[in-house]
Order: C-alpha cells, then structure tokens, then sequence
C-alpha cells in the first residue's frame, strides 16, 4: 500500500506551504493584511500536519506533529528588513512574486489532499477520508485567498 | 417638567405597553436670554452627532441657530434629542471655525483665495493623471456629509477620474454592519427598523451600548421597560454599561471572543432545537455546513474561551430561543473587535434559524455609528459601486456607466474597491500621490497614530483636507479648504433604520466656507470633466439637482429613492427607503416576504471568506444559491493577534461615551458637552486597581507595543481583566505636545480580513500608576464610566510611592450641566407652538 507514501508527501508540502506562509508573513510585515492572515493560515496547516502525523501512525510512518510557530531564526531580520523598505514601492513587485509562489505551493498541497483522498476510499479508511474531508476544504480556502491577494494588490504595483 | 441635559442624558419615562403607539415627549432647549417668541424661523433638520437620525428643528435668529427642538411626528424620536443634539449646535458658532482656505507655504500654513487653493489642487491633481494615472490619487470622505455630496464624490472618483481609492470614514464604524448584511442577505440594507422595539418580546443587544451611542433609542427601550409587559433583554458587553445594568441577563466576554460566544450560543439553539425548520428550509441555505461548524462549540469550549460561565451561555440560548418576537441589535463591541464580520454573521444566523424577520418586533438591526453612514454606502463614496451595485458584476457596472453617459472602462471594477487602510498604505509605499480627506479627523480616529502621522506628514504626499474646524489633520495638510456644515446647507440624511431626513439650510456658512457639493462640483468644472457626449461631468450643479440625479441612480435598487422628493421631505418627518411605485410611503420593513436582495443577477456581493476575506468567485455563488436565498455562514474561532502576557497583562478597549462624538471635533466646542467629559480616562475594576496598586483620580499609564498615554483612573464595574480607554480626545484642545492622550496611540494596525474594519477593541496593554490625582477622574457619573458601586477608594493625595490607599466611601461628585443645560420635556399637548 502507498497510503503511507501520499501522507509522507502531503505531510512535506503542508509543512512548506506553512513555512512559506510564515516567511511570507515575516517579510511582508508592512503589508498588515497580509501579515496577519498568513499566520492564520499557516496555523491551519500545523493542524494539518498534526493530524498527518497521527494519521500517519497507523500506516508505519513516523513524521513530526509540531509545527514551528514563527519563520524561523531570520524572523527579525525579514521582519525589520520589511519595516526599512516600507516606504518604498519596488517591495511589492517582490510581494507579487511571494504570492504567486504561495499560490503554486497551495496549489500543490491540494493536489496532494486529493490524492489521499482517493486512496483512502479505496482503502476504505473511513478515519482518514473524514480527515481529507475536513482538511482539503481549508487548503483550498488557503488557495483562494493567495489568489485574491494577487488580484487585489497587483493593479496598484503594476501601474504604479 | 425640566431636565437638566447633562445630569439626565435620557430624560422622563413614557412607559407604554407592546404593540401601542410610543408616546411622544417633545425636547427643546434655547440659548439663555432667548425665549419662544424671539425665535424668527424653525428649520428643519436631522440629527448629526449620532446614527439615530432623531428629527429636530433648529431655532433661527438674526441669521443664527439659537436653539433646537424634537419634532413630534417624527417616528424616529417623537420629539427627543440626545444631549449632544440639544447643545452640540453651538459649535456652529464657534470662533474657531475655518473661514479661508489654507496654503502651505515654507512648512506653515498660510491664508489663500479659493481660486489659489484650488488651482493648486487642480494643478497636483493633472500632473499626476498624466505621471501616474488615476491609482495615485485616493479620496476618503465621512460619514457626516449628505448623499448628495457623497454620490457627487462617487462620480467624480469612480466615474470622471476613474480611481478605485474612495473610502469613508464609516469604515472604522460601519464597515462591518454593511459586510455582515452582504454576507447574509446578499445586499446592504437594514432589515429591521426602530418600530419593532414597540413590538419585540425580547431584545439582544451585542456589543451595542444603546444608551450612550444611540439615547433616543435607549430612551424607547426604557418605556418599553417601564411599560405594562417589559420584553426580557440581553446584554453582551465586556463593561457594565446602563444596558448592561437593565439587561436581563449579561454576559461580559473577555474582548476578541464574540464569535466563540456566539458559536456557543447557536450550537446550544440546534442542540435544543429551537428552530423554525419551515423558515429555514424555505428561505436559507448553507444549514448543514453551519450546523456542522457550531456542532464543535458546546457551551463548555466557548465559555472556555470567553472567560463567561457555561450556564449563562445556555441561559442566553434560552432568553433567545424562546422569544416570540425577537430583536437582535448589533455595534461596536462586534464590529471593532477581532472577526467582526464573523461575529455579526451570527446574529444574522440568530434571527434566520429563529425565523425572526421581517414582521413586526422581529428582526435584526446591524447598526450604524455614524449620522448618514448609510449614505456613504449607498451612493459608494465607501468604495462599494453606487446603488448597492456589485463591482463584480459587469452588467451593473455597465448600467452604472450608462447611468453617468461614461466608457464602461472608465470605472474600476477589476479588484474590490480600495479600503481606507489599504489606501494608507499605498501613501506609505508612495504609490498615492493625493489623498483628499473630507469631514473627518484621521490623525486622531485611525489606529497607531504615530504611524498615521509620519505617513499623512510626507513630503510627497500631496494632502487635501476639507473640514470646517481646524483638527489635529489639517495641521498636517497642504490645503486646508473651510467647509460649511450642516446648518449651513441643504442635503438629505438617511440613519440607521433607513429614515430619510430632509436638513435644511437655516444660517449662512461663516466667511468663505462653502457646502462640500460645491467644493467638489468646482473641482469637476476646473478639471473640466466631460462625458460621452463631451458635456460636462457631474451634469447637476446644486443639491436638489443631485438628490434628482442620486434618484435615478437608485431607481430600481434596493435603496431605491425614486419615489422621495424635497417637497415630499418637506410635507413628512422623515420616510423610510424604499419610496417608489410599490412603497410610496415607504417600507419599514425589508424581507418582509422571506425573499431577498441576493440573486445572482441582483445581489450587490457574491460574499467573502470569513476568515480569510477572498471574495467568492461569481460562479461558485451562482452555484450554491441559484435562487437567491438568504445565506447561513459561519466560521471557526480564530485566536487573537495580540492576547495579553506578561509584559502586557490587560485587554485594552476604546470607545464612544455619552457626551462625546468623534474626534469631539464639534463635541468638544459645545461647553455643556465638553465639560461634562473634559479629558480622557481609564477604567479599571476595583480589583485589577487594586492589583497595581492605584486608586479613583491617580495618573496613570497605558502602554502597548505602540505607544503610551497618560491619564486619570477611573475606578469602574468594567470586567478584570480589561481596560477601557474613550477614543474622542485628540490634541486641538491641549498645550501638550507629547502625544499621549488620543487612544489610538496605542491600537494596533489590524482589520477584519472581511470587512477591513480596523481593530480597536483587543490591545494588549500595561497599565501603571504614575502619581498621585487631584480628585477624583474627569469621567462621567451617569453612564457606563460611572464609580463602581462599592469600596470605591477615594482620591490618594500622598507622594507616588506611599503605600496603595485603603478605600473609603466614594468622593465622586456626579456629573451636572447646571442652569445652562437646562432641557423643557413637553407633553403631546404642550409642544411649544402648538402640534406640528
Ligand atoms: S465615534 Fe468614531 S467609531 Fe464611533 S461611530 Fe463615531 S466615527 Fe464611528
């Protein structure tokens, strides 16, 4: 059986999404919207990952269920790096391009829910597919927002 | 029978009983030395200083407003006025009024001539169309101008100079009222309306301290309180407020967790089944997603999070869920709270799965702060697209460019039309070149204001303000244009319940201040803006001819007007939207059928995300609710930004009192009002007082991440745990130049994702006692301000570091206006000048 193999694999891009989500919310500190709802999110994929992680058990794979809370050590570098650069306009050409790679990197983590979620009906675990059923919902949200964000900020970017 | 204004903000009981007429009680107040006889003309007018929107007239001689009057056959307020109504109008008169446009020049600003001033604006505006195009220049207008002016303001920004940056300042108030009622019913639009207090059997207020934001209102509640059959009322406050002490049952939620509460509340209305299954099924979707969600908050996990027992939480689910004619009411303790839109929603839920709308004493009332927010809305000077038409709609946007005979392309529609925070932030990056604020005081009512400073102080930053006194934000502008205010020119007002007012002219404005409808018609005429047919754009050129045109642009809507004239206005005190063919009374209520504004092809918004805010894709709203039924929707509690810790221990809210209104701009003119609150304060229950060791009157010190302020403590029945901090006091009226008085000193820059809402009501704050008081903290007596009721401490006068003084009785004096507050009540049958 792979299911083993999709959780494992689910649980590595959620874990990225997260960071990047993070990071994202770090370098964007001015862009308060942006800053704020990141971590919401990113928080919505540590629950993923924990709930990976437990569901991951009863296939043999072992794989963390905590999930750091911040981007890490560089926070208050990205953090006041964004503070300096506020004032100016080049940044957003920069958080454009943060966005869009959010949106590629939810884009996956969907495509992986849906592969689990495939196999976990073919497998008839009920257990998981109600995870899948709870958790693909909110990576689609996530999806959603990156491409709202985009498409709100861009015209001003790209006009300016 | 006289009153004294101040000491007795809501006057004389009328008691009545449900479902009869509320009796009338006709308030007036005259300058001194001005009696009944002297008084030449009584003029017509709206309230301003509030949402209630109560009808009034202003008393006029020799060319100036003497005094005002409640008018009876108003059924907003039958006559009464709220205190900052009966003296607020003095601040007409105040010397410190603008009378000539300012120019800065060398860093000061100096006296110009209109033509100077606005060949300036004229000049900046042109040079960065051709630079910058239309995205560098941004509008943020308010929430107490008239429709006509504001949907003068929406053609010239979406239409002739085709920006997406116009906002109002009923952001920061109402925002959440307009998204909550999109969210749920696919349209702006009150549903109930102030009647169904006459009616109701029990009335929710969520985070809504009638009594101080809306007294007339308040003052209807009482009756009915003091009436044979009183309905039950519920009270969710984090303060003891006057609601909170009449209410039934209260429930103080630590800040930041309404929708816990609220998830809470509803998960035990399914759990009971108290449900109207019919409604439900006939007139909603979304239930089983909702059920689903609130299934995973029994009373247990929300009383967890909210700091309040579980039984009260069943308790209020109880009150609620047996009421027969329920009225749910909405404000600021849920909308400037974390999840605003997601905490209001609920309400909507309430009233939806109780079947509670649209039939008299059933309904809910998502408030407004603001006098003529409402406006702001409808005509789209907050962004929305006139008329409650949907930027994402293209059909609607094409019958908009008809409407104004411009290219379909000349209005923006490609993105969710710019919020003020967003707006301030594209003057921070420096992509906004030109930001004209109109009517509102953004250096003192914005979160983190030293923020709010530095970016309104650029250089580059090309800042228009149009006021009629000078404020903490034209200190900061380039051009400062003298504005006349209400009093001073014609315009209509809509308030809370859909109440269209008619305010007339009654005095000339002083010196060379001008009505904004004028000031932004010359603009549009020096820019020389010119429709499809190459005439001039705007084509109307006075407030009747633009309250013509905003008729024709709302003909249809939802807000449709088209059957509302000045003459009609001038014949009825006040006639609730919508007035046409149909209703040519008016409404009072909206759904009255169970159906809604929320087709598809009708719906003014396809909704967003709760927690997220992305705006839902049209398709997908087409799919989930084909026949535009009213939408049940929820979300899941998200943990606060900024939670209290040890550095920060309380929970800091701001807010409106009584006396006050604003940035006090006029409050604060009118002397009764201003001294009734004459500086800030703090609120701190006894215990947390006790906890640093302070006492009534000492100094003390707020401070966050962002800043500190420093004021007097008053010792008060708020919850532990949190603080409350009133937001009016800015800098116009002190010497000192430290900047540590205005609230938002210390609020954080955050909005609801939803409704973009700035957050004002969950800081994490430390509070330390700096020295001792003189006496006791300027606040008010009367209100939700006033001394806790037992073991107050009284004023400690001993050096800083003396040990915490033991309390004793209360050494408040209460608050009074004396002889010049002095307010006549008459009874239907004594209204001066006989029954109008
Ligand atoms: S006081 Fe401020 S927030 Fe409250 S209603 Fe007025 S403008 Fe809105």
């Amino acid at each position: 059986m792979k299911i083993g193999l999709a959780i494992r694999e689910l649980h590595r891009s959620e874990k990225s999404l997260a960071r990047a989500l993070l990071k994202a919310a770090d370098r964007h500190h001015v862009e308060h919207e942006i800053h704020y709802v990141a971590k919401d999110l990113a928080a919505w994929s540590a629950d993923h990952i924990r709930d990976l992680a437990v569901a991951g058990r009863r296939y043999g794979v072992k794989v963390g269920e905590e999930m750091p809370r911040s981007s890490g050590l560089l926070e208050p570098l990205r953090t006041a790096f964004s503070v300096l650069t506020g004032r100016q306009a080049v940044p957003g050409v920069l958080l454009l391009a943060d966005l869009r790679q959010l949106h590629r990197m939810a884009a996956g983590v969907s495509l992986d829910w849906e592969l689990l979620a495939q196999g976990a009906q073919a497998v008839k675990d009920s257990e998981l597919v109600e995870l899948t059923r709870r958790c693909h919902p909110e990576t689609l949200r996530q999806l959603k927002w990156t491409n709202a964000m985009l498409k709100t900020l861009s015209p001003q970017v790209l006009a300016s | 029978m006289v009153r004294d204004g101040i000491a007795d903000p809501w006057g004389a009981r009328t008691p009545y009983g449900p479902g009869t007429p509320w009796p009338v009680r006709v308030d007036s107040h005259l300058a001194e030395g001005v009696a009944e006889e002297d008084v030449d003309s009584w003029v017509r007018a709206a309230a301003v200083l509030h949402s209630n929107g109560d009808g009034m007239d202003l008393a006029v001689k020799d060319g100036r407003i003497v005094g005002v009057r409640g008018r009876a056959d108003d059924h907003v307020n039958r006559g009464r006025l709220d205190p900052k109504d009966l003296f607020g109008w003095q601040a007409n008169h105040s010397p410190d009024r603008l009378t000539a446009p300012l120019i800065r020049r060398d860093g000061r600003l100096v006296e110009s001539t209109w033509d100077e001033a606005m060949a300036l604006i004229v000049k900046r505006s042109k040079e960065l169309l051709d630079s910058s195009g239309p995205g560098s220049i941004g509008f943020y207008t308010s929430g107490q101008l008239f429709a006509e002016e504001y949907y003068t303001l929406s053609a010239i920004a979406h239409g002739a100079i085709g920006t997406n940056h116009l906002d109002g300042n009923t952001r920061l108030c109402t925002a959440t009222a307009a998204a909550a009622l999109k969210e749920s019913f696919g349209c702006d639009g009150q549903p109930a309306c102030y009647d169904d207090i006459d009616h109701a059997d029990v009335i929710a207020l969520f985070g809504h301290n009638a009594a101080e934001t809306q007294v007339v209102l308040w003052d209807r509640i009482l009756d009915r309180l003091a009436g044979p059959n009183p309905p039950a009322l519920l009270c969710v406050d984090p303060r003891e407020t006057p609601v909170a002490k009449a209410a039934t049952l209260h429930l103080a939620p630590l800040p930041g967790t309404n929708v816990a509460l609220m998830n809470g509340v509803l998960h035990e209305l399914i759990a009971n089944d108290r449900i109207d299954h019919d409604y439900v099924d006939n007139h909603t979707v979304g239930y089983d997603d909702f059920a689903r969600l609130v299934a995973d908050y029994p009373p247990e996990r929300a009383a967890e999070v909210c700091d309040v027992p579980a039984d009260q939480i069943r308790a209020a689910a109880r009150i609620v869920g047996q009421a027969e004619r329920l009225l749910c009411t909405v404000l600021q303790g849920f909308y400037q709270s974390h999840q605003a839109t997601a905490a209001a929603v609920q309400v909507n839920n309430l009233v939806l799965l109780r079947g509670m709308l649209g039939r008299p004493g059933a309904g809910v009332l998502q408030m407004n702060g603001q006098p003529t927010a409402e406006n702001t809305r409808e005509c789209g000077a907050d962004g929305d697209l006139t008329g409650f038409r949907n930027w994402a709609n293209d059909d609607h946007v094409a019958e908009l460019a008809g409407l104004w005979n411009l290219d379909v392309t000349q209005i923006p529609h490609f993105a969710p039309p710019t919020h003020l925070m967003q707006m301030l932030r594209y003057a921070e990056n420096g992509t906004l070149g030109m930001l004209w604020v109109s009517a509102t005081n953004p250096a003192v009512s914005l979160p983190e204001l030293r923020r709010v400073r530095s970016i309104l102080s650029q250089e580059r930053l090309f800042l228009v303000v149009q006021d009629a006194f000078p404020t903490e934000t034209t200190e900061l502008a380039d051009v400062v244009l003298p504005a006349a205010i209400w009093g001073e020119k014609t315009g209509v007002s809509t308030n809370a319940d859909r109440t269209v007012h008619l305010n007339e002219k009654a005095v000339e404005p002083p010196g060379q201040a001008r009505p904004d409808l004028d000031i932004w018609l010359e603009y549009a005429r020096r820019m020389d803006f010119r429709d499809r047919d190459d005439q001039p754009f705007p084509p109307w050129n006075d407030a009747e001819s633009a309250f013509e045109a905003w008729k024709r642009a709302s003909a249809g809507r939802p807000c449709d007007y088209s059957g509302l004239s000045y003459a009609k206005l001038r014949e009825v005190s006040g006639v609730r939207w919508p007035c046409n063919e149909d209703h040519p009374d008016g409404a009072d209520r909206l759904y009255a059928d169970g159906k809604f504004f929320a087709k598809p092809d009708y719906c003014e918004s396809y909704g967003r995300d709760l927690v997220t805010g992305a705006p839902t894709e049209p398709v997908e709203y087409r799919a989930t609710n084909p026949d535009g039924k009213a939408m049940l929707k929820a979300a899941q509690y998200v943990e606060l930004h900024e939670k209290p810790d040890r550095d920060h221990p309380f929970m800091l809210i701001t807010g409106r009192t009584v006396y006050h209104f604003h940035t006090r701009t006029k409050t604060g003119r009118a002397p009764q009002l201003r001294d009734a609150a004459p500086e800030p304060w703090l609120e701190m229950s006894a215990h947390d007082a006790e906890r640093i060791g302070a006492a009534e009157g000492d100094l003390v010190e707020v401070r966050t991440a962002r800043g500190a302020v420093r004021v007097a403590l008053r010792v008060s029945a708020v919850r532990d745990g949190v603080v409350f901090l009133p937001f009016h006091y800015g800098y116009w009226d002190t010497d000192d130049p430290n900047h540590d008085r205005a609230a938002n000193e210390l609020t954080p820059t955050d909005w609801d994702p939803v409704s973009k809402q700035p957050i004002f009501k969950t800081t994490a704050a430390a509070v330390e006692r700096v020295k001792a008081g003189e006496g006791p903290a300027p606040a008010p007596t009367t209100a939700a301000s006033a001394p806790a009721a037992t073991g107050i401490p009284a004023a400690d006068t001993g050096p800083a570091d003396a040990p915490p003084p033991t309390p004793t009785a209360p050494a408040v004096p209460e608050t009074h206006g004396g002889p010049a507050a002095r307010v006549e009540e008459h009874d239907a049958t004594t209204v001066p000048g006989g029954r109008r």
